[in-house]
């Protein structure tokens, strides 16, 4: 009988090797396991994750922190968002279910510790040995959370959008997008979350009108554009501040008459004027007649150089950032031919030109900032645990995009936009406000795409200013430089 | 080295696991870590109750295995400890059952002067085994857990009599083919048919008591009786052609059960794809394999892997029962895993050892029939919760929570080391 045990060994040795592999076989399958649904493991350990902090500009207000739990002996901890909607495009959110956005997602490696900075890594290490929780970096934003309420609160569940730039650092100081959402509602209430009244189709609240796109940005930047348009007539050497046009109240293109606003305070025909009369009042028709001089290929170059056809830089994810420039069912349109474009409503801000309002704030911030583009930012600085500051964001100057004399002679245009033209609705008391509004006509009554850029002080500028509506019925001074005066005022006030 | 010392050296390996285990699933559940004796004392308790065990064996079986008693313990510890990571209060059970079955043990071995009276008793133990089956299935006395009838209650008391049917089945089967081994070796024609008059009963007694097993619903008990049937009768005749016949009336059963019990259907769809119905009638295997996988090979280490619930249920149902390897595998890690199965992997080769070295028939059939029972038994459910065959409901012997299962095997336990003592001592003797 001994052979057979011998035997029956064997076969109960193969079985048990057969467990073995069975159990390293799934091992095996462990990362395609982990990712399935319904699968705790990954779940809870993310829960034990003590990620950073997210602040306000101030090192007070929080946007983003845990509450915590105790369950088998171990602490959970879920994030909680204590401002709700206030910046929550810009933080987003940080789910276990459903994925995460914002610096929540981009700075995700911070947050939760896990970036791979050697010292880091040894007290992760450590930590792990020991038992201790996971705790991860703080991030402190550059955004101002007073002046972000105003701008919410100005924004009144409009859909539209607020950025505010310092102009000498490029410190994000505003990015409101409305509608806005609760970040809190998306992990168990995620229809909630996107639900939305705002007067807009689609209202999708969870979109950030400020940088992104679906896949185009909002807004069509009309005669805000101009400003661009002016900066390359000038910086170009073609067009001077005494430059001479005459306004017969439209411009020709391709045989047909092209009109000016029809809705403007003025006179819709303004005769011999100059560049800066044109800024004031928005003429058309004088842009229309620069954009045929320059040529399309002039205007998008310099449109190039202020940062259009990419994703604006920021510290949000790469999808969350869209590019502005001409779209094209859906791409951006970048033709060789320049007779593909329109060269006059290019110039006034028509065409098929889409914009971001961080793009728009970056190129009245390089106006303010004398000609120079500095990077945009929202972080200031990432702070671990034991209080170190594991990096601080420096001023980065991208590049000159016009000279500091077409800056220069810029400015003194805009300013007569609040002081005595379009913008006068952006009037701060005791402060010199540059502006120009804009407000692109979408086809359909009293769906107007408004906006309003500006910067103040004029002289010595601090804040920096893009403001878009979607579907106004007034024009975008009436619509959309008060809430710049709000929020400019707001941030003067508070960083005096 | 004596055999018994060096069992005790074996034993005070077994003390420091068992030590390291409570205190690190102690301060695993504690917030700020921080020493108690607690923890301390249930060690020192668990390993005087083997002490006592030892000292049995020391003197009623001097000459017995020095291995099989501390590998019960190592695994009866980590049963322990997991348990008391899951629900403290279902280990504090556990360990009642646990000083109950070593009890047993001690009084086995100290009452059964001789276990081969047991061969005259083989019928007796063949038709009480079949008693223990059917008890489930009597009005009154039956309890049904999870679908399956496999529990006795009497007064306060309740226990799983197919536990020791298992025991008692293996000793009728010693005995019965030890006396008709010759006949049923002989074959007539080159594959070898038995007289129907010396396979008929033996046919009968199988025959009844899987009809009982399917009746009482109780799968995994039916798959481990068949399964020691087919191994004690391959030890027996050495006719592989037996086995072939079994396991294809095992296939043909299967199906057969595949068809008629929507139970049994349902256990092999999950099997082919546990995935069907992940939060349906895939969950527990599903869950468990995840577990299984989240341990990685050195695991999570005890008391930090995601096994308990916020509600204080575990993810897992019935983790403590029949899944406790999924839990091991977790928190221990494919490392841990391997070790427990080589633990069981060494039982084994003690224990057929102790079948091989034995110099009458009934002995080595008694011997390689207990050991088989374990190893068995250990293949079904950790094969099961890891989906490597389809799951059943059954203990892994002297880890899962289970008193019965705990009783039980000790008995086993028991009879393998007294025929251990006797070969050794026969050895000895002709020296």
């Amino acid at each position: 009988m001994n052979t057979q045990i011998r035997n029956l060994f064997l076969v109960f040795a193969l079985l048990f090797v057969a467990l073995v592999g069975m159990s390293s076989y799934w091992l095996w399958r462990a990362p395609d396991l982990e990712a399935r649904q319904g699968n705790p493991n990954l779940v809870v350990r993310q829960l034990l994750i003590e990620r950073g902090l997210i602040y306000a500009a101030d090192g007070e207000t929080v946007f983003a922190r845990n509450r915590e739990q105790e369950v088998d002996g171990q602490t959970w901890f879920r994030r909680r968002y204590p401002e709700r909607g206030l910046a929550a495009h810009v933080h987003g959110y940080s789910t276990i279910q459903r994925s995460r956005t914002g610096l929540e997602e981009s700075l995700n490696d911070y947050l939760t510790g896990s970036n791979a900075d050697l010292a880091t890594l040894l007290d992760r290490a450590s930590d792990t040995l020991r038992g201790i929780t996971r705790q991860g970096n703080d991030v402190v934003t550059t955004i101002d959370a007073n002046a972000q309420r105003v701008a919410l609160d100005a924004l009144g569940g409009r859909c539209g959008s607020v950025v505010a730039l310092e102009p000498a650092s490029g410190r994000v100081l505003v990015m409101a997008s409305s509608p806005t959402f609760d970040p809190n509602l998306v992990e168990n209430r995620f229809r909630q979350a996107t639900r939305s009244n705002a007067p807009c189709d689609p209202a999708a609240p969870l979109f950030n009108r400020a940088t992104a796109g679906f896949p185009s940005p909002a807004f069509i930047p009309g005669s805000t554009f101009k400003v661009l348009t002016a900066a390359a007539a000038l910086d170009s050497g073609e067009f001077s501040a005494t430059s001479e046009f005459d306004d017969p109240g439209y411009c020709v293109e391709y045989g047909q008459r092209v009109f000016n606003y029809a809705d403007q305070a003025g006179p819709t025909v303004y005769g011999r004027v100059d560049l800066g009369d044109a800024v004031e009042n928005s003429i058309n028709s004088v842009f229309c007649n620069i954009g045929k001089e320059l040529g399309p290929r002039v205007i998008l170059d310099y449109a190039k150089e202020f940062g259009f056809y990419e994703d604006p830089p920021l510290e949000t994810p790469g999808d969350e950032r869209a590019p502005s420039g001409l779209w094209s069912n859906g791409r951006l349109f970048d033709p060789e031919d320049p007779n593909q474009i329109d060269p006059g409503r290019l110039a006034f801000g028509q065409e098929r030109l889409l914009v971001t309002p961080l793009q728009m704030a970056m190129v009245v911030a390089t106006i303010a900032n004398g000609g120079v583009l500095m990077r945009p930012h929202v972080v200031d600085r990432i702070v671990a645990p034991d209080g170190d500051v594991v990096t601080r964001t420096r001023p980065d100057d991208l590049r000159r995009v016009v000279s500091a004399e077409t800056a220069a002679t810029l400015t003194p245009m805009m300013v007569r936009v609040v002081s005595s033209g379009t913008g006068t609705a952006a009037q701060i008391s005791g402060v010199e406000v540059a502006g120009k509004t804009g407000t692109a006509e979408t086809g359909r009554q009293g769906q107007n795409d408004t906006g309003f850029i500006a910067f103040a002080p004029a002289g010595s500028p601090r804040v920096a200013i893009a403001v878009y509506l979607q579907n106004q019925s007034g024009t975008g001074g009436a619509t959309a430089a008060p809430i710049a005066k709000d929020v400019m005022e707001a941030i003067l006030r508070s960083n005096p | 080295m004596s055999l018994r010392t060096r069992e005790l050296l074996n034993l005070v390996v077994l003390g420091i696991v068992t030590t390291i285990g409570f205190v690190s699933v102690y301060l695993a559940s504690q917030d700020v870590p921080e020493f108690s004796t607690t923890s301390l004392s249930y060690a020192a308790f668990f390993l005087a109750l083997f002490f006592v065990a030892h000292l049995v064996v020391r003197i009623r079986l001097p000459l017995a295995d020095p291995h099989l008693l501390p590998i019960a313990g190592i695994l009866t510890a980590i049963g322990l400890t997991m348990i008391y990571r899951i629900e403290p209060d279902t280990a504090f059970k556990q360990g009642v059952w646990v000083v109950i079955g070593v009890g047993l043990f001690a009084g086995a071995c100290l009452l059964l002067r001789d276990y081969r009276s047991l061969d005259a008793l083989k019928y007796t133990c063949g038709i009480g085994a079949i008693v223990l089956l059917v008890l489930p299935a009597v009005p009154g006395l039956g309890l049904e857990v999870n679908g399956a009838r496999l529990w006795v209650s009497v007064g306060p008391l309740q226990f799983q009599p197919g536990e020791f049917a298992k025991v008692l089945l293996v000793i009728f089967l010693a005995g019965y083919l030890r006396d008709n081994r010759e006949l049923l070796s002989m074959g007539y024609g080159r594959i070898g048919v038995p007289s129907p008059k010396h396979f008929g009963p033996l046919l009968l007694i199988w025959g009844g008591a899987m009809l009982v097993l399917v009746q009482t619903n109780d799968l995994g008990g039916g798959l481990l009786l068949f399964s020691i049937f087919l191994a004690m009768l391959y030890v027996a005749t050495g006719r592989w052609p037996y086995v072939a016949v079994g396991l294809t009336l095992f296939a043909a059963g299967s199906w057969a059960l595949y068809e008629a019990v929507p139970r049994v259907g349902d256990r092999i769809a999950i099997w082919l794809d546990p995935w069907a119905e992940p939060d349906g009638a895939g969950y527990q295997l599903v869950q468990s394999i995840y577990s299984i996988a989240a341990g990685g090979i050195f695991g999570t280490g005890f008391g930090r892997g995601v096994l308990v619930r916020q509600d204080g249920g575990t993810y897992i149902p019935y983790l403590e029962t029949d899944f406790i390897y999924s839990a091991i595998a977790q928190e221990l890690g494919l490392a841990g895993a391997a070790a427990v199965i080589l633990l069981y992997l060494v039982f084994c080769y003690r224990g057929f050892r102790i079948a091989m070295s034995a110099d009458d028939g009934f002995s080595k059939l008694l011997a390689a029939g207990l050991t088989s029972t374990l190893a068995i038994q250990t293949f079904i459910i950790i094969g099961g919760v890891s989906g490597l065959i389809p799951l059943t409901g059954i203990t892994l012997p002297f880890v899962s929570y289970g008193g019965s299962s705990i009783v039980a095997n000790f008995l086993l336990l028991a009879l393998l080391l007294m025929v251990s003592h006797r070969v050794n001592e026969g050895v000895e003797g002709r020296r």
